[in-house]
């Protein structure tokens, strides 16, 4: 995983869960674009942060990850996308759930949220292999001292310390029922991550009684580029 | 102004797919899952078939009507708007011909629509003539619900979000109004040739 951040004067500003389509042009002119989640929320002016997991063999994200420099141009195009969103004013409660580089539209809504000061309790519950690949979890962890009504719960999947408090397993139906609010409470759900974790974590949250309707998904995945 | 990225170079191709991927699209082998909320999963006992809308006469077919029709067996390309196409996909499906024969309209959009709430519009007229299906098996098996089963809209030469998964039925139109992702800015008709994927491409 990889962050950049691009200075973008004159951003017209996005939403919480948008994304940009980054494309990349070689000297023969051959070009190929790729989408990309912004982590950084919309308060950041002239600024975006996207988080990039480099896939093996990929086309884009190698070149993302392991060429682009700092001083280098890109060009993309966005903001992009108006159904995976989370604004202040839409309200909650909000059940975030993220699986790997997934985290990052969530992240977005997370830090919209706190720099507007906003009290609406919101639960993240972010599954990763391991706690090194935990990314942005000083920042999660600080946010959620403030006692705004903002709670992360962590899920280790494969490896974890010996200490370790969290839990240690993928998400399941007891997982969700600690962590998802109640039903009735009818929180907005966005889901994020790779189709497996969300196709588990969606019909699951559905089962618990929570109404499809109030459940957002969002696929990311080795196809993603 | 052409904009180059230092040290960016194609990644080498299968020449085979040469001709058959539209611009910006990257072949893949397996298939992959984009929705926008979770999977339905409609009892195929409580399942129907409606063409509504701009008709005299709606028709309703139940799953076991719907499977007595005639079936083709289809091969096609298949165009994601995320950029990925998958190549020779087989599936088995009902001709939107079939459904739509004896029908008298004067429509000239079709609003496709589906368990979960979404929707798509497409022109009547991609949608006859021998160019989409309702499909129920993919690969010689019964359509997964994460691929859309029990049965999809399969519109091949549109992207594929045109191709509604859990599809319901067609509501005929008058006037081509926009459908789910076409109300988020994607294009209204959606052309992989000519790279629609935006409103305004």
């Amino acid at each position: 995983m990889k962050t950049l951040t691009l200075a973008v004067p004159g951003w017209p500003g996005h939403a919480a869960g948008q994304h940009v389509d980054v494309r990349l042009t070689a000297p023969d002119g051959y070009q190929t674009e790729r989408s990309y989640s912004i982590a950084s929320p919309p308060e950041d002016a002239n600024q975006l942060e996207l988080a990039i997991e480099r896939l093996e063999g990929g086309e884009v994200s190698p070149y993302l990850v392991d060429q682009l420099a700092v001083g280098d141009e890109l060009e993309f195009r966005g903001p992009i996308g108006g159904y995976f969103i989370w604004t202040v004013d839409i309200g909650g409660p909000l059940l975030l759930v993220a699986g790997g580089s997934g985290i990052a539209p969530l992240m977005a809504m997370v830090r919209h949220r706190a720099t507007r000061r906003s009290r609406v309790p919101t639960r993240l519950l972010y599954s990763s292999r391991s706690l090194d690949e935990v990314i942005y979890r000083s920042e999660l962890d600080q946010l959620a001292t403030r006692g705004d009504g903002f709670e992360v719960f962590h899920t280790l999947t494969r490896t974890r310390p010996s200490d370790w408090s969290g839990y240690s397993r993928r998400i399941d139906r007891d997982m969700l029922r600690e962590v998802a609010f109640v039903p009735e409470q009818r929180p907005l759900c966005m889901v994020c991550g790779p189709t497996a974790l969300v196709e588990t974590v969606a019909s699951t949250l559905v089962e618990l009684g929570h109404p499809p309707d109030r459940i957002k998904t969002e696929r990311f995945g080795p196809t993603g580029g | 102004m052409t904009f180059i990225s230092p040290g960016f170079r194609e990644k080498p191709r299968d020449q085979s797919t040469a001709g058959r991927l539209p611009p910006g699209q990257y072949v893949v082998r397996d298939f992959p899952v984009l929705s926008a909320g979770p999977t339905p999963h409609t009892p195929l006992d409580h399942w129907t078939f409606s063409i509504t809308g701009e008709v005299d006469n709606e028709k309703h077919w139940s799953w076991d009507e719907f499977r007595q029709l005639p079936t083709e067996n289809i091969t096609r390309d298949i165009h994601c708007v995320t950029k990925w196409s998958k190549l020779g996909t087989e599936w088995q499906g009902v001709s939107v011909d079939t459904l739509l024969g004896g029908i008298e309209t004067s429509a000239e959009f079709a609003m496709a629509y589906s368990d979960g709430g979404y929707t798509t519009n497409l022109p009547l007229e991609d949608l006859t003539g021998g160019k989409a299906w309702i499909a129920f098996a993919f690969d010689g098996a019964p359509l997964e619900a994460q691929h859309g089963g029990p049965a999809r809209l399969l519109v091949p030469h549109l992207y594929f979000w045109k191709s509604a998964k859990w599809v319901r039925g067609l509501r005929l139109m008058a006037e081509n109004v926009p459908g789910f992702w076409e109300m988020y800015g994607y294009h209204m008709y959606g052309d992989p040739w000519r790279e629609q994927r935006y409103s305004g491409d």
